[in-house]
Order: structure tokens, then C-alpha cells, then sequence
């Protein structure tokens, strides 16, 4: 019977796999409705173990927005580990959600939510565990529709053959509209094509069977169009404007498995002016949109008091960017003073306001480590990336941390930029000689720690890195070691300077999967037929498979990676619009290889980008001039 | 306090447990005595925690407040707050210099063995119970270890219920811990015992092992480790 709980047969098997937890659902603040009140059925995933996918906050935002209507129904369901997947398919039990334990493929939805491109293969793995058809041809009306959202919704050309439909940027507003249009359709009865098409005919749904991609002998997209005269050309991103109309999640899911982020998050606002060039969140989340000082104090103590939680991050792509971060900081830190309540702002900002800012989020606690990022080794790559820190400006800010009683700094950087060479990565390993002198002399002690993280660069689309040569793992690989021998040559500094870095690899199969077009489909299929699942995972992750599928494919990977790509050539993107002018990106590629800097519109008048007049706004930022007053005492 | 492993809530690791608890006095606001130091924490200390899979109808907690309460009134409050199936079904106020830990020296337990033949099941039980020593191995922390799962047995019996077959059992808590896998590692290992369907194995209580071979109530009156505060305040409740 659709619709009926599987939890007794998963009960049985749950015994022999490892943190069974994960499977049984019951969080606090999780929604169970009746199945036959519904008129429209949501699964959402998040393809990723529970542990990963539990915390993502789109996913939970959603759940509750969709919950909150009444003859709506919302499950999620998370990607399930090996152990539990083969003793899935030995007793004939298949993906459920973690709420009822209702089958996946009873739902009318299932919403996937893509943080990164390496989920999905979790997608196929789940589809197949579902029992729903890998290929969207092959779907009838009893299957779910296959949803795709998230940052890597912004190019699904390589998962189109598996997605019935994609939706780009905020959700909040679009699953209920989607709703409303499935409402519709199943009263009226109407089939998978039909209903699909009412989804394409907003211009807000991507469906990639309304396009046909034609290509040029050589390889490149000719055209992208569509083949049905009532969808329209290009499909717009969605864009919540308000944020405090959409205080979510009011109820934070507080889940009784660990997961990787033990704490309670609260958008202050979204989207970046910053305009670093290798940032995709900074581009396709534009324009920014503030919360209110006075609705983040609302959402921190609504939050903490249905979750119990001791810890509360201010989550945002620049948090310190808020137009009145000052006052929040204070405002809540005096509020919560003495009640075992930490704050965290996830700081990547390097200047001294930044410092005070986290001397205030850590009054009378614990001051463990501050994290910044340049990002970039050099002055020059940094004009590159239009990542506006001098090193003066990082000396200063770490002297400043190191006095006020951290002892340990952490430096992000990526390797395999635009333009990079070896001397540009090497100034890393100065800058972080540089760093550890300036802490021994602000502290007087030898007792401060540096950290140098380092991953390779991805180009992503809707950037203006878009067009950018990845660099091979090889060229990474060998920069990495050339940086770790520096760091290791200078005996007075090298115990001081941890070094983390991730191979390039992995990496390349991020950039095949980002930049892909509906080629790289059968390479993911292939990868997932031969075993790949938990791509993200180093464990699971094997570089030689998905080598070894584009080789059975015929798919050249260096031709999607390494190759750069000219102004004109059609992207497969292009026909999904992030709301970025593509001439703009171009020219801001072209400042980039000539190292010219751009300033943050966020404090000049600018247009440029595109964003704002498509919308039909500028950006919203405060400052509302209110202040946080304290709690009155219950 | 003893509180419960119910239903689903019996795939809970202890981990997950402790921090389950530590979120719910939080909601809850109990008035929680915190240790001194860098980072503070609830002073909370755990007996005898029931192993990930396995239900429990007693499992105990210790919780130190800042201030003083009505011991009903925290255990109503911290109840409401803990997931279904976590249940906190009594709380007493200890006595101080203490250990509760000492009081709890075995447990009872039931083991549900569905499509397992009663008759299979008490011929087991004769060959075990005849025995001297039963060693069976395990992974521990420290390693593969052998151990003996004969002798901590106080008791075993088989009865049916519902059509399942019931293995019920006290067992003496020594180190390393014989759990109710390990007694059935054993009955297998001497019988031709098969478990189709995974065991389904609940504490019914820990405590004092009884002169009759029986557990006692460690929250009981006249226990050296817990006075109930009922008995002590009965007038104004």
C-alpha cells in the first residue's frame, strides 16, 4: 500500500550495520503526517550520509516550509551507507524516508539538493535502491518527479538525463509554487509530459526534455533550444528578496545521530558582493539580502529554545560583511553572557574589525584558533582572483589575534589558479614564515601555531573564471610538494606551520562533473554501474574509475578541464540564467588576466553585473539602526 | 534517575544518548552544576550504559544540579523534554559521598528470539547451564578477546510468548562485560541453536544481585546510594 510504513522490515536489518541511528528518524522538531490528508507528497534529499546531510540547512528550510501547508506532505531520505545498501537489496526493501519510513517512489517529489557535483552518483544509488528508473525516459506516472536544486543546479547538463526537472537558486518560494501547479495537475489528472510542461512553462523550471543540444563537429555546443513552443528560451533563477518573511528554520531539526555540525545556524543574509572570481556562491546568489538585527535575535532564541543546542553559528558567505555585525555580535553576546552559549561566525575576512568581532563572539571563552583566507599566495595572483588583502593587511590582522590570546591561526589557499606558477605558491610558505614571526613578537612566547590549508581550484560556471584552464592534478600535485618542502626548509619556523592539502584528483573529477554537458551522464552512470557511491568521501573516491568510465565512454577529460575556453563558444549553461550578464563575467575574465581589481558594490553605486536590474532592485542591506535588548527574565 | 531504551530509540549509541540528555536539560532549563575549567560541562556521570541495538527498561543517570529542586518536578520537566522512548521513569535524590555505581552488580535480562523453536531453545539452555565455563571470542577495544560467558550467568530459562521464544537471564557485571550476545555466542557454541532473526535483547533492571539470585531495586529505600526524596518530603506531596 503506498504510502505505508517499511520501518518493520528495516528493523530487522538495522541490527547488523554500523550507527543504525542514522536510519530510525524521530529527530526533535521532525514533522510525521498522515499520508492520505496529503494532496501533494515531497521527498527531499540530501545525497550524502545522514551524518552530512542532516545539518544542511536548504534541506531543512524546505521540510518546513512545506510541512507548514497544511495538505502538504514532507519527508527526507539521506544516502545510505554500503552496509546497509547490499542488506537493502538482499531482503527486497527499498529507500525510505527517515520520517515514516514511506518508500521514496510512493512520493510526488524527489526534491535532491546538490551542494557539490559529487553527489551524484548518491543520486543514482538511491534512485536504483528506490526502484525508480536511473533515466527520466524511462518514468511514468507512478514515479516520483526527480528534482534537482542547490548550487550545482546552476549546470544539472550532466545529470539532465537522470533529472525530471531542476529549479535555480532560493527554494522557499519555488517549491510552494510547484506545489500549487501539482496540486492542479493531479486533480485534473493530467500525464508526466503534461504536468512537466506546466512545471517548464513558469520559466522558473528547468526541464531538460523541453531542450535539444545540438553540436559542432568539433565537439563544442552549436545551440541549446528548446523543442516545445510554450517553454522559454532561457530559465531564471529564483530569488527570495525578504529574508525576515522567511525566518527558517524556525524549528532546527536536532537530530540523535552525531553529525558534522553540532550546532544551530542562522542566516544573517545571503549573498556576496565580495566578487572573488573563483567563488560560484558569490555569483549565483546575488544580490545580497540582509536579515535584520532584531530577526536574527528573534531566530537565535527561537532556535535555542527548540534545540537546546550550546552553540550558534552566524552563517552567511561573508559574515563579518553584515551591515551591522558589530551590533549583533554585542547585542547577543550580551545577551547569552554566562549561560554556556557560544557563538561562531565563520570568519574569513582579514582585517582587525574581524578580530574584535570575534573577541566579542568569545567573551570569557575559549580562544582556540581564527581561520582566514587569502586564498591566493601572491599580491599578483590576488589581483587575479580579486581577492583584495595585502599581506601587510594579514600581518597586522594575525598580530592582532595572536595579542588578544589566540594561539593559532589558519591560512586557506588554493593552488591551480589562473595565471599561477610555482613562485606564486611559494610566497605561501613565506607568508606563513612571516605569520609565525609576527605571533612570536606580538606574544613574546614560541607557543604560536599556523595552518596552512591548501586545496586545488575548481572552475565553476556562472563565474568569471567559467572560461578558465583547470590546471591538470599533475602541475597541483607538484606545486603542493614544492610548498611543502619550503615550508620544511626554514628549521626556525617549520615545527610552528602545519600543512594540509588535498591532492588535485579529485578535483579534476569535480571539474569534469561542474563544467560537463549531457556527455559526462554516462561517465557518472558508468562510475556508479562499476561501485562509485560517497565520491566525497577519500575512502570511496577512486580516481582511476571514473578515469577508467570516460575511457569506456569515449569521453576526453582533458578536453572538458584543461581547455580553455574562447568568448564565443556556447556554454552548457547558458541557456540557465543566474542572472549574471555573460558579458559582464567575460570582461571581469579579462581584468582578471590583467590583474585589475574590482571594488565591492556593496559600497559604490554599480550595475554591472547584471543581477540588480534584472530584478528590479538593489541590493538590500540595513542598517536598521536597532539594537538587540536583553532577554527579560522568565 | 532511570530512564528507558524504548523502540527505536534502542539503535542510540551511549553517545548519542549523552548528548540527547545534554540538549534536553538544556530546553528543559535544569539548573545544571557545571565542571570548573576551560570548557564547562554538565556534570553528569552514566552506570552500566546498554550496548547500541539493545533496549532497555533501566538504565541510570546521575545529574548534579546548581541549585535545589523538587526531584519530581526535574524528572517531569527533563521527560518532557527527551524523545519518546527515552523515557525518565524515576529520579531520586542521591545521598551525598556515595557511589551509585557500586549498588548496580548485575542485571535481568529478556532476549526475544523470534523463529526460534521453544523446544531448541530449552534443550540450549540444559546444555549451558550444565556447564562449568562457556568461552566464547569478541572484538574489544583492546582486541580479540576470549572470555568466559558460562560463569557470570545467575540464571537462565526459556518461555514462550506471543509465539516467540524468550530466553530470560540474569547476568553478574564483571569486566570485560558479558552482554547478551556473548551468552547467546555461547549457547550456540554448545548447542545447535540457530537465530534466523535477529535476537531482540531488553534490560528489565540492574541492581544488587540478591541473596536469591535475583536483581534488587538500586533506587530502593534503605539502599545506601539513594534516599528517595518522596519518603523524605511525603507530607508535602
Amino acid at each position: 500500500m503506498p504510502g505505508e510504513s517499511l520501518f518493520s522490515r528495516l528493523e530487522q536489518l538495522l541490527p547488523q550495520v554500523s550507527k543504525p541511528i542514522q536510519y530510525v528518524g524521530g529527530e526533535l522538531n521532525s514533522t510525521v503526517k498522515p499520508w492520505e490528508d496529503a494532496a501533494v507528497r515531497w521527498c527531499l534529499m540530501y545525497p550524502d550520509a545522514y551524518e552530512v546531510g542532516l545539518p544542511n540547512q536548504g534541506v531543512m528550510i524546505l521540510y518546513e516550509v512545506l510541512n507548514e501547508v497544511p495538505d502538504v506532505l514532507c519527508e527526507r531520505t539521506y544516502s545510505v551507507w554500503p552496509d546497509l545498501a547490499k542488506l537493502m537489496r538482499e531482503n527486497g526493501v527499498p529507500q525510505v524516508t527517515v520520517d515514516a519510513h514511506r518508500a521514496v517512489r510512493d512520493f510526488d517529489v524527489l526534491g535532491v539538493s546538490f551542494s557539490t557535483e559529487l553527489g551524484y552518483t548518491n543520486m543514482l544509488e538511491a534512485l536504483d535502491l528506490a526502484g525508480i528508473p536511473l533515466h527520466a525516459a524511462d518514468r511514468d506516472e507512478s514515479h516520483p518527479i526527480v528534482l534537482a536544486g542547490g548550487h550545482a543546479a546552476f549546470n544539472p547538463e550532466p545529470i539532465a538525463r537522470f533529472i525530471d526537472a531542476a529549479v535555480l537558486g532560493d527554494g522557499e518560494q519555488a517549491v510552494l509554487e510547484m506545489t500549487e501547479i501539482l496540486r492542479r495537475t493531479k486533480a485534473e489528472g493530467l500525464n508526466r509530459h503534461d504536468t512537466l510542461l506546466e512545471l517548464a512553462k513558469t520559466g522558473g523550471v528547468y526541464v531538460p526534455r523541453f531542450y535539444d543540444v545540438d553540436y559542432l563537429e568539433d565537439g563544442r555546443i552549436r545551440r541549446v533550444a528548446p523543442n516545445h513552443p510554450d517553454v522559454p528560451w532561457r530559465v531564471a533563477k529564483r530569488t527570495v528578496m525578504d529574508l525576515d518573511e522567511w525566518p527558517y528554520p524556525k524549528q532546527p531539526l536536532v537530530p540523535l545521530a552525531e553529525t558534522v555540525h553540532e550546532r544551530m545556524s542562522v542566516e544573517i543574509f545571503r549573498g556576496c558582493t565580495r566578487g572573488c572570481r573563483f567563488c560560484q556562491a558569490g555569483m549565483i546568489t546575488r544580490p545580497v539580502r540582509e536579515r535584520s538585527i532584531t530577526g536574527i535575535g528573534d531566530m537565535v532564541k527561537a532556535g535555542l529554545e527548540a534545540t537546546g543546542y550550546e552553540e550558534v553559528g552566524l552563517l552567511s558567505l561573508s559574515s563579518a560583511d553584515h551591515s551591522e555585525i558589530g551590533d549583533i555580535a554585542k547585542g547577543l553576546a550580551d545577551r547569552y553572557e554566562g549561560t554556556q552559549t557560544s557563538l561562531s561566525l565563520p570568519s574569513t575576512r582579514v582585517d582587525a574589525f574581524n578580530i574584535d568581532l570575534a573577541q566579542e563572539l568569545t567573551r570569557g571563552g575559549r580562544r582556540s584558533g581564527l581561520t582566514f583566507a587569502p586564498e591566493g599566495g601572491s599580491e599578483r595572483l590576488r589581483k587575479v582572483i580579486n581577492k583584495m588583502v595585502t599581506k601587510q593587511d594579514l600581518i597586522d590582522t594575525v598580530t592582532a589575534a595572536y595579542s588578544q590570546g589566540w594561539r593559532q591561526v589558519k591560512l586557506y589557499f588554493m593552488c591551480g589558479l589562473p595565471t599561477e606558477t610555482d613562485e606564486d605558491v611559494l610566497e605561501i610558505a613565506e607568508m606563513a614564515r612571516e605569520v609565525i614571526r609576527a605571533g612570536r613578537q606580538a606574544t613574546g612566547t614560541r607557543d604560536v601555531k599556523c595552518t596552512v590549508s591548501i586545496g586545488g581550484f575548481v572552475p565553476k560556471p556562472h563565474t568569471p573564471f567559467q572560461w578558465a584552464a583547470q590546471a591538470d592534478p599533475s602541475v597541483i600535485d607538484a606545486r603542493l610538494k614544492l610548498l611543502r618542502d619550503a615550508i620544511r626548509e626554514d628549521k626556525s619556523t617549520a615545527k610552528a606551520i602545519g600543512y594540509r592539502y588535498h591532492d588535485g584528483k579529485p578535483g579534476q573529477v569535480e571539474g569534469l562533473l561542474s563544467r560537463g554537458d549531457r556527455r559526462i551522464g554516462a561517465v557518472i552512470e558508468e562510475v556508479w554501474r562499476q561501485g562509485g557511491i560517497m565520491d566525497g568521501w577519500s575512502e570511496h573516491f577512486s580516481y582511476d574509475r571514473w578515469m577508467q568510465a570516460c575511457t569506456t565512454t569515449g569521453v576526453d577529460v582533458d578536453w572538458y578541464t584543461t581547455r580553455e575556453r574562447d568568448e564565443l563558444e556556447v556554454l552548457p549553461w547558458d541557456h540557465l540564467d543566474s542572472g549574471l550578464d555573460k558579458e559582464w563575467l567575460w570582461s571581469d575574465w579579462q581584468d582578471a588576466l590583467a590583474e585589475t581589481d574590482l571594488d565591492d558594490c556593496r559600497w559604490i553605486p554599480c550595475f554591472d553585473c547584471g543581477v540588480c536590474p534584472q530584478l528590479g532592485t538593489e541590493i538590500q542591506v540595513g542598517p536598521t539602526g536597532k539594537k538587540l535588548l536583553p532577554l527579560s527574565v522568565v | 534517575m532511570r530512564y528507558t531504551k524504548r523502540g527505536r530509540l534502542r539503535f542510540t549509541s551511549h553517545r548519542d544518548i549523552a548528548r540527547v540528555f545534554e540538549r534536553a536539560l538544556r530546553r528543559a532549563e535544569v539548573p545544571m552544576a557545571y565542571s570548573a575549567g576551560f570548557s564547562p560541562h554538565p556534570k553528569v556521570s552514566w552506570v552500566g550504559a546498554a550496548a547500541t541495538g539493545v533496549a532497555s527498561e533501566a538504565e541510570y543517570v546521575e545529574i548534579a544540579l546548581a541549585e535545589v529542586r523538587v526531584v519530581e518536578d526535574v524528572r517531569a520537566a527533563l521527560d518532557a523534554s527527551l524523545p519518546d522512548g527515552i523515557d525518565l521513569v524515576e529520579a531520586v535524590e542521591a545521598a551525598p559521598g556515595t557511589s551509585f555505581a557500586d549498588l548496580v552488580q548485575a542485571s535481568r535480562w529478556e532476549i526475544a528470539l523470534a523463529a526460534v523453536p521453544l523446544e531448541s531453545l530449552q534443550a540450549a539452555v540444559e546444555i549451558f547451564l550444565e556447564k562449568d565455563a562457556i568461552e566464547v571470542e569478541r572484538m574489544t577495544k583492546n582486541g580479540r578477546r576470549a572470555f568466559d560467558t558460562r560463569g557470570p550467568v545467575v540464571s537462565m530459562r526459556a518461555t514462550k510468548r506471543d509465539d516467540c521464544a524468550i530466553l530470560h537471564l540474569v547476568v553478574q557485571h564483571v569486566t570485560p562485560a558479558v552482554r547478551p550476545d556473548d551468552v547467546l555466542s555461547g549457547l550456540r557454541s554448545v548447542s545447535d541453536l540457530a537465530t534466523p532473526v535477529p535476537p531482540a535483547a531488553t534490560r528489565l533492571s540492574q541492581g544488587p544481585l540478591t541473596a536469591d539470585g535475583e536483581v534488587g531495586d538500586p533506587l530502593a529505600p534503605g539502599n545506601p546510594g539513594a534516599t528517595r526524596q518522596v519518603d523524605e518530603a511525603a507530607g508535602s506531596l
